[in-house]
């Protein structure tokens, strides 16, 4: 018998006997459901946090003192000064895969205008960190190396700042504030960024020239921290190379001592995302798997019975001219259809699932083509895996004593 | 023998091995059945008709002895040529009918040709058509068996086993299931199929039924106790006959 006569058999055969089949394509239903659901949610999260922390820059390379251990004692690693402006000229001299460093160094104080204050911090800079960290000017200009040269009492300010200093609608732009009480002439206003990682707020900030914050309010002459920008993502490792071998010799580090810096690129915190991401998925995934091989048991009960009751067909099939194989396909194709037709139910509930957890979480939807792919092939195995024995039982049948059966 | 038998037996034998017991069903049987012969199998419960039937129906194979069917020798064929052998060369028709359960009439008509990949669905369609036609059920092409009385019933299942062009017509108790008139009528259909050309192998062990075909080999224990020609009655002529005023 050809394939679209069988299939349209299996197809009559389950109508003949639709809540019988709906109760046994349940666990189905469920498993694949589980199945999309978990993997589009999954999906979405990750998206989510790739994209905040794309927003960050996902070419972007850090490097901090590393943290001192004197006697036992972890001493932290903002005590280390090892970071400072020779380091710094070094690095910029000579990196290739690197398109644009900045030292970051921060005093946190108050700032007024007028009656207003605010409290936050005072980022020290260099003009590449704009590049570094996705930040745009959107009115104004961000200060320059000359500024940087120039020691200059200049600051670009993020969208808090402004609503926090200039609420009555004062422009800005031109106005001189006072940090920590040091006056400070504000040239640019950076473009909103909206809700950072960990909820921290990345419109909360004022950049100065390095110079400035370092000579003119801290008094030290070292960095907090460095920052980089690869050329891209993938060189970041590259990047993050060069720079130890740099650091190594500014630091006079002799081979087999350990470094007395620390190197993070985001390409590592998104690919080790990544991995955990994948790892929580599969587990979650797993679980939700148990249920189909419960609807697969399921199938193959009923297969059974759908057997053991049409066994007069059988028999008569045989009897006009079936052979085996036509009746092993016929009962096979009717488990593999009803599991399918369980699985199609489960991706439509998992999508829908999917769309109701992303929404309760306010997170952006993202569909698992993956998913539903597989979800396809898994239906098909479970199909044939748990079909095989009835259909075998079927087409084993004698037809002398099928055809008489009662 | 003549060269245009299309069934040929010799010395056949089939045992059952019944725990440690052996039953002998058939114990050495020899006939043949020549192109066009409405054979009657007669004898009482347990003689070995079936045995024979489902041997001549390829649905069994002899422990011993030889069978050709239209040429071929069954005997050690494979499951599959044998299922190949059923769909081409033999029309079964059942004491309880066996159709498909709420199909319609052609397509229990249709179902042999589904097993033969040089049919399309039209062919099969027109062929089942035709075939629906001799029977007489050509205004009941769509109901389902359900719909149906047993004597039309019995006819599409005769419609299904004619509907391949088989070169026998193999029935077991055939109107065992039907009243008087019923199986008259029935043997009235077989009759006429018979003058068409068809060859029938009818088991019975009503004389009455078997009084309307032309050879009667009866078997006793698994033996042929006799194999003889008979006129043949008229099967539409006793139908003629019955009282009409009888309520059926
Ligand atoms: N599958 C079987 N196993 C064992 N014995 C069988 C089997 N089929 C038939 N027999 C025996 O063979 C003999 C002939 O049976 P059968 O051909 O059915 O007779 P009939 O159809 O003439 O009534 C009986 O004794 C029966 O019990
Ligand atoms: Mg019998």
């Amino acid at each position: 018998m050809n394939f679209s006569n069988l299939l349209r058999l299996a197809l009559r055969a389950i109508m003949r006997n639709k809540t019988r089949a709906l109760l046994t394509m349940l666990g189905i239903i469920i498993g694949i459901a589980a199945v999309i659901a978990m993997l589009s949610l999954g999906e979405s999260v990750k998206k989510r946090m790739k994209d905040e922390f794309a927003s960050m820059g996902t070419n972007s390379i850090m490097v901090v003192p590393a943290r001192q251990h004197r006697g036992g004692v972890d001493m932290g690693n903002s005590s280390s000064k090892s970071l400072d402006l020779s380091d710094y000229r070094a690095l910029v001299e000579g990196c290739h895969y690197v398109a644009a460093f900045s030292p970051e160094i921060t005093s946190s104080g108050q700032m007024i205008f007028g009656s207003n204050n605010h409290f936050g911090s005072l980022t020290g800079v260099a003009p590449g960190y704009l590049l570094i960290n996705n930040l745009e000017v959107e009115r104004g200009l961000m200060f320059t190396d000359a500024d940087v040269q120039s020691l200059a009492k200049v600051c670009v300010i993020g969208q808090t700042v402004v609503d926090e200093l200039f609420a009555d609608g004062t422009d800005p732009l031109g106005q001189t504030v006072r940090f920590n009480n040091k006056p400070m002439k504000i040239i640019g206003i950076l473009k909103k960024k909206g809700q950072g990682n960990m909820g921290s707020d990345d419109d909360d900030v004022v950049l100065a020239p390095y110079t400035t914050v370092q000579k003119r309010f801290l008094g030290i002459n070292y960095f907090f921290m460095l920052q980089a920008s690869a050329v891209s993502q993938e060189a970041s490792q590259l990047a993050a190379d060069e720079i130890k071998h740099i650091l190594r010799s500014t630091h006079h580090i002799s081979e087999g001592d350990d470094d007395d810096f620390d190197i993070f690129t985001m390409d590592q915190v998104l690919s080790s995302m990544d991995k955990v991401m994948g790892l929580l998925t599969l587990l979650l995934t797993a679980i939700a798997s148990i249920s189909l091989v419960v609807g697969g048991i399921g199938i193959m009960n009923i297969m059974y019975v759908t057997v053991t009751e049409r066994t007069r067909e059988i028999g008569l099939r045989m009897a006009i001219g079936a052979r085996q194989r036509d009746i092993m396909l016929q009962f096979l194709l009717e488990s593999v259809v009803l599991s399918l037709l369980g699985g199609l139910i489960g991706i439509v509930v998992g999508i829908l699932m999917a769309y109701g957890g992303t929404a309760a979480m306010a997170l952006s939807y993202a569909l698992s083509y993956k998913a539903i792919g597989i979800s396809f092939v898994v239906c098909v195995a479970v199909g044939v895996f748990f079909g095989w024995y009835p259909a075998k039982k079927a087409a084993n049948l004698d037809p002398i004593q099928a055809i008489r059966y009662e | 023998m003549p060269a245009n038998n299309i069934i040929e037996i010799s010395n056949l034998r089939r045992d059952f091995a019944v725990g440690t017991e052996v039953v002998y069903a058939l114990r050495g049987l020899s006939f043949g059945v020549a192109q066009g012969e409405f054979v009657s199998i007669m004898g009482t419960s347990g003689s070995g008709k079936s045995t024979l039937l489902n041997i001549l129906g390829c649905l069994d194979t002899p422990t011993s002895g030889s069978y050709v069917i239209d040429g071929t020798d069954v005997a050690r064929l494979s499951r599959n040529e044998l299922a190949d052998i059923r769909n081409r060369k033999i029309g079964f028709v059942f004491q309880s009918y066996n159709l498909l359960p709420r199909t319609s009439v052609l397509e229990n008509v249709e179902l042999p040709l589904m097993y033969n990949r040089t049919y399309s669905s039209r062919q099969r369609r027109e062929r089942a058509m035709e075939v629906i036609a001799r029977v007489g059920l050509e205004n009941r092409v769509q109901h389902t068996s359900a719909q149906l009385s047993g004597g039309q019933q019995q006819r599409v299942a005769i419609a299904r086993a004619l509907v391949t062009d088989p070169v026998i017509i193999l029935a077991d108790e055939a109107t065992g299931n039907l009243d008087t008139r019923t199986s008259y009528e029935i043997m009235a259909l077989f009759q006429q199929l018979h003058e068409a050309g068809t060859t029938i192998a009818f088991v019975t062990h009503e004389p009455d039924i078997a009084a309307f075909t032309n050879r009667t080999i009866k078997l006793r224990d698994g033996h042929i106790v006799d194999d003889s020609p008979v006129h043949p009655l008229d099967a539409q002529a006793a139908l003629d006959a019955l009282p009409t005023d009888e309520d059926y």
